[in-house]
């Protein structure tokens, strides 16, 4: 890194234009894909924006209405408060379940390690269309290897139990599929963080008389924490932004809105009910919500990329 | 001594379980998609296709009239996205790790922010869009929402690799009596090949998974990429039987040339993600 450094350093930096005609054709791209549709939405969450004006009537003004109209609508609060659980308890257990993964790729002999990393590289490697597609027939009520392999355990009769037609149920089933999809990331990370922890440290601290739990939560956790918040930050961001797999398992389980989280919710109201002014209103809470948790995450990479 | 011996023994057992756990569904896919529907109908599951082996399921998915044109759009999309940001993010990583100006970095912390925007918090407002200049069900509208959707991500991976490549060799070009461009060109670019590469297949990764904004965006059957494709036998399972063989057929095809980029680049990604928390 330093010849990288000393490198900046004697390169002659004037500002020209030259930087700013690179940067063009990225900033036209986002502007086109990103930007007019940002623009649109923050100006459409404030009109009244339904079917009518699909066919031409001009969208009236009508200030904090959407948002007012949110605040009193139970549906709404029942789709965040189910989404925000949802999100904070999954990506909750995928940090914990893949720390304690790469714990055990750390303690276990290369080869023992090598088969589980490229067991857990295949299941993140997985589209999300077809893993949801596998998770459906792994949980399928008739025919899925769930049922058969738990009705086999003596006193339990999961002969035929519907997963994805009870709420509680349908969400554990998308909670598993998405701790499997993503556990390995985590995994990767945090184990690549732990290379970096001397032996000669954790030596030192066992012939102290540290036992393994102390040695967990005392070193290893400190010297990994940087990685640790990075990463559970992207869970909470990625774990919002669920809507391919919930919309397929609700195409093979059930329509009703009980099922919904945000991003079905946003889809139901816009594609489907028209409502363009509502729609955008709960679009812009979802941003807000995100970019308040991604702004710690950007703080981090900035502050990573000024160091270098 | 012993002890600690056991214990070994038993975490590299464990481990093994685990992988074990976490392969399961991708085998299980391969598995059935071997297997006839029929005999996937039986009570009892088939842990391995042996005499029940068929390829039937692949040959009945691809004969599925849409298949075709479903693969043509994924190809053509991809493509399309892959070249233009590729070229576009190349051009604006050169400008944020080679020059100092004005707005560097509110641009960089411009792209960083919007890397994390769910396509679910806009995908009504690019419908929209689309749907306005006549866009919908077609290549050109789904590329111009998967560019901007990429290209962030692109630049701050790209940044990584060009920064890598120290200033003093093109200096030690110019010096030879290149001009800057030259210099450029014949020095850094070719070592920037890894990069590209990497960077290249994280957005064929990203256009070919691609579900939401492709839901939103392609609702005619006619325009569907392979995502939309394998949803079409989800919803069809929804009024008749599922043919869970062919499904898996299915799954597996959109899976299979995934997979293989993905491993090819994982080690690239991880790092460009969590940026350099990990370098401790």
């Amino acid at each position: 890194m330093s010849t990288h450094t000393a490198g900046r350093r004697i390169q002659p930096r004037r500002t020209t234009g030259v930087p700013y005609v690179l940067i063009v054709p990225a900033v036209v791209a986002l502007l086109l894909g990103l930007g007019y549709p940002l623009v649109w939405q923050f100006i459409t969450a404030f009109q009244d924006y339904g079917l009518a004006q699909q066919f031409g009537k001009p969208p009236e003004w009508v200030g904090f209405d959407n948002f007012a109209n949110l605040l009193w609508d139970g549906e709404f609060w029942a789709v965040l408060v189910r989404s925000l659980v949802f999100c904070i308890v999954t990506a909750a257990v995928t940090v914990v379940i893949g720390v304690l993964m790469a714990v055990l790729m750390n303690a276990v002999g290369r080869t023992v390690r090598l088969i589980l990393q490229i067991s857990m590289l295949l299941a993140w490697a997985m589209p999300v269309a077809a893993a949801t597609t596998v998770f459906i027939w792994l949980f399928d009520r008739r025919r899925g290897v769930v049922n058969y392999l738990l009705d086999m355990i003596p006193g339990v009769d999961m002969n035929r139990f519907d997963w994805l037609g009870h709420p509680l149920t349908f969400f554990l089933v998308a909670m598993i599929l998405i701790v499997w999809m993503s556990v390995p990331f985590v995994s990767f990370a945090v184990y690549a963080g732990l290379t970096q922890i001397s032996e000669e440290v954790m030596e030192a601290a066992q012939i102290d008389g540290a036992n393994a739990w102390q040695r967990f939560r005392r070193i290893i956790v400190p010297m990994i924490r940087p990685v640790l918040s990075i990463v559970l930050l992207l869970q909470l961001i990625w774990d919002l932004r669920v809507f391919a797999q919930i919309t397929l398992l609700k195409d093979a389980g059930s329509k009703a809105s009980d099922f919904d989280l945000l991003g079905t919710y946003i889809y139901k109201l816009g594609a489907a009910a028209n409502d363009f002014g509502v729609a955008s209103a709960v679009s812009i809470v979802v941003l807000v919500i995100t970019i308040a948790i991604s702004w710690v995450y950007v703080r981090e990479l900035i502050k990573e990329d000024e160091a270098q | 001594m012993t002890g600690a011996r056991v214990g070994r023994v038993a975490l590299s057992v464990l481990a093994i379980v685990l992988a074990i756990v976490w392969i399961f569904p991708v085998y299980w896919m391969v598995n059935s998609s071997f297997i006839s529907t029929a005999v996937l109908q039986q009570f009892t599951p088939h842990f391995f296709p042996g005499e029940y082996f068929t390829v039937s399921n692949f040959t009945g998915a691809v004969a599925d009239g849409s298949f075709f044109g479903a693969l043509g759009m994924s190809v053509t999309i991809t493509l399309i996205v892959v070249v233009v940001c590729l070229i576009f993010a190349f051009l604006g990583a050169v400008a944020i790790s080679r020059f100092k100006f004005r707005g560097r970095k509110s641009f960089v912390l411009a792209l960083l922010l919007i890397q994390m925007l769910p396509a679910e918090g806009l995908f009504i407002a690019q419908y929209k869009m689309v749907s306005s200049v006549g866009l919908l069900n077609t290549v050109l509208g789904v590329s111009v929402i998967y560019i901007a959707a990429v290209i962030p991500f692109t630049i701050w991976m790209l940044r990584g690799f060009v920064a890598g490549v120290p200033a003093e060799l093109e200096e030690a070009a110019m010096v030879d009596g290149l001009s800057r461009f030259q210099a450029f060109m014949r020095i850094t670019f070719p070592l920037l090949a890894p990069g590209l590469v990497a960077s290249g297949v994280y957005a064929f990764l990203q256009a070919w998974n691609e579900f939401t904004v492709a839901v939103v965006l392609l609702p005619a059957e006619s325009a569907q990429t392979l995502p939309l494709w394998l949803r079409g036998f989800v919803q069809a399972s929804a009024t008749r039987e599922t043919d869970w063989g062919q499904v898996m057929a299915a799954s597996t095809i959109v899976a299979i040339p995934v997979i293989i980029f993905f491993l090819i680049v994982q080690g690239r990604m991880t790092s460009g993600i969590v940026g350099g928390a990990v370098k401790g």
